[in-house]
């Protein structure tokens, strides 16, 4: 039988109420505001999953970008309903991932970054480079998803039913995620990060299961960024550069990469601080700069790690 | 012929700022083991530094690149002892740190100096070189010069002198080296005081042809990563080389089609590259 403590069934049962209720709680700004927390949720889980077989990729937002780039292309110019275009630019993101994850899976450390941040900058290079099909620096816009016409509380270019319809797709996002991090394959990964060279030689494919990663984490990174577009109705280039990279590996380093929820709760708090900072905006990513330097120094494992380290001192 | 001309000399000057900046990267890795993401703010410092020295306050212009090759040796040397010390080799650790550097340095240097204008440097050698119908001015031309200096420089460091050679050997057998007497903390300090400074010769030298704004660094350190891993992490020699080759092969693609290609074209060798051989073309074995 599943054993759930007092408080993990405490937080199941709020969390339902408060993610269903907060959107008719507070103005329409601040409900885009968590739509794209709920995107960002769904980019931060999709890279943890690239991580944990070692490397972190700097090519992760490129890689959102991609599926953004596939839906403007899908559903803005050829018409393709969202329904349609969701996956199949999620999956032209995976596909993307795969092509790149095969030189990428032969590197490790120093290399690897380097090599997924520059592979990540010549996706986008191209996006600014070809202005048909891409649109240059102007970028391209997209359409509000349409599912029936005239039906109110389904007309998406409103933020509540957006809200709605993001979290749905994020839960299903991260239902499949865990599935996938709790499995046979999970294992794998995290055996490919602590003894490569163990893993080899009991015979696991080392490359094959680096770029499953890899295609998996872009395909929902794609997810990620088709929500994105369908949400702003307009991208560009510039949206997917190195900034929102970094941001990401903050959210990450903060909340921690040893377990899942980690890097959920470090995109979380981080996203509610930023927004208490609001009035000191210019200085955020300095004091996001500090904090990063600060707790790599004296928390490592991240803010996932506090708990136990805070028992520990008992 | 004459075109043949002119690109062995943009070449040649595309070279050279290559490797003034991916040699200190190269040096940073190879001592310290930090991806040192920041390399591409210490540049944008250096170029401020003459923006201030010289645009500003009109010191000579040799003086202002001194004193940027100053500053910023000794922004390398405090943030090696305040942040990079503390990850301890960890790879990924010292990398975020950095990252964490890029955006502080850029944020002060937007706080005081703002964001919007443009910060233009005169030429302080504007007069046209020719050799004999190829031509470019002496201010881009100047740094060949500079660079083939503080790469002999840098080399006769590393090899004649005792503490350059202590580098050397923190750099392939840190523990070897650690029982042989040598301080792998103060290699560490020196390695980032040289590269740091390599970085703000880069940054002061090209401030008068470049834009000189708070993000300039982003578009270098990526060019110079890719140098550096195609000549092999922490491997100087091969850094040079690939400097060389990718100095080369940029300015051919940008005469005959444009810069972005170029860039591309980079990016594909150096990935096609990794796949066929991933531990960089001159090798050099990562821990």
């Amino acid at each position: 039988m599943l054993k759930i403590s007092y408080k993990q069934a405490f937080i199941l049962g709020t969390l339902p109420v408060v993610l269903i209720s907060a959107p008719f709680a507070i103005s329409g700004y601040k409900v885009d505001l968590l739509t794209t927390l709920l995107i960002n949720i769904i980019l931060v889980s999709s890279f943890r999953l690239i991580t944990t077989t070692g490397g972190w990729s700097l090519a992760h937002v490129p890689m959102m970008g991609c599926g953004a780039y596939a839906t403007a292309l899908l559903s803005g110019s050829l018409g393709i309903p969202f329904w349609i275009s969701l996956p199949a630019a999620a999956l032209a993101a995976a596909l993307t991932g795969l092509a790149i994850s095969y030189p990428l899976s032969r590197t490790k450390g120093f290399a690897f970054f380097v090599a997924s941040f520059a592979a990540g900058e010549a996706i986008r290079l191209c996006w600014i480079r070809f202005k048909i099909p891409f649109g240059g620096h102007k970028g391209l816009t997209i359409p509000a998803p349409v599912l029936f016409e005239n039906v109110a509380w389904m007309d998406f270019e409103e933020a509540v039913p957006y809200y709605f319809l993001t979290l749905t797709v994020t839960l299903l996002s991260l239902m499949i995620m865990y599935r996938f991090n709790a499995s046979r394959i999970g294992d794998t990964w995290r055996a490919l990060a602590s003894e490569e060279n163990l893993a080899k030689s009991i015979g696991i494919n080392i490359v094959k299961y680096k770029m499953l990663a890899f295609s998996v984490g872009s395909f929902f990174a794609g997810v990620a960024g088709v929500l994105l577009a369908h949400r702003l109705w307009a991208i560009e280039p510039h949206q997917f550069g190195f900034t929102t990279t970094l941001y990401l590996l903050v959210w990450v380093v903060f909340g921690g990469s040893q377990t899942f929820t980690g890097p959920i709760v470090g995109v979380v708090v981080l996203t509610f601080l930023a927004e208490l900072l609001r009035p000191l905006v210019e200085w955020v990513p300095m004091i996001f700069g500090a904090i990063i330097i600060l707790i790599l120094i004296y928390l490592p494992n991240g803010l996932e790690s506090l708990p136990s380290k805070l028992r520990l001192n008992k | 012929m004459e075109f043949i001309g002119q690109t062995i000399l943009n070449g040649l000057m595309t070279s050279s700022f290559y490797a003034l900046i991916a040699v200190g990267l190269s040096l940073v890795f190879g001592v310290m083991h930090i991806v040192n993401f920041a390399h591409g703010e210490f540049y944008m410092v250096g170029a401020y530094t003459v923006w201030v020295l010289y645009a500003k306050m009109n010191w000579p212009f040799f003086v202002a690149v001194a004193a940027a090759i100053v500053v910023v040796g000794l922004l390398g040397l405090i943030s090696e002892r305040l942040i990079f010390r503390q990850a301890r080799g960890n790879i990924l650790g010292g990398f975020i740190m950095s990252v964490g550097l890029v955006f502080i340095l850029q944020v002060a240097v937007v706080k005081i100096w703002g964001l919007g204008k443009m910060k233009p440097v005169p030429a302080a050698y504007p007069q046209v070189l020719d050799f004999g119908g190829i031509s470019t001015s002496w201010q881009r031309f100047i740094v060949v010069p500079a660079t083939i200096l503080l790469l002999v420089a840098l080399w006769n460091f590393l090899e004649r002198f005792k503490i350059g050679r202590a580098l050397r050997a923190a750099a392939m057998e840190p523990e070897a080296a650690a029982l042989q007497g040598v301080s792998v903390k103060k290699s560490a300090a020196i390695a980032m005081l040289l590269g740091s400074a390599m970085a703000g010769a880069a940054g002061s030298l090209m401030a008068p042809i470049m834009s000189v704004h708070p993000y300039m660094g982003h578009y270098v350190v990526w060019t110079a990563f890719v140098v550096v891993i195609v000549g092999g992490p922490g491997n100087i020699k091969g850094t040079i080389w690939a400097s060389l080759f990718f100095g080369f092969l940029t300015t051919i693609i940008t005469t005959l089609l444009d810069s972005t290609i170029a860039n591309l074209v980079n990016v594909l060798v150096m990935l096609i590259l990794l796949a066929i051989k991933p531990q960089g073309m001159m090798g050099h074995a990562e821990n």
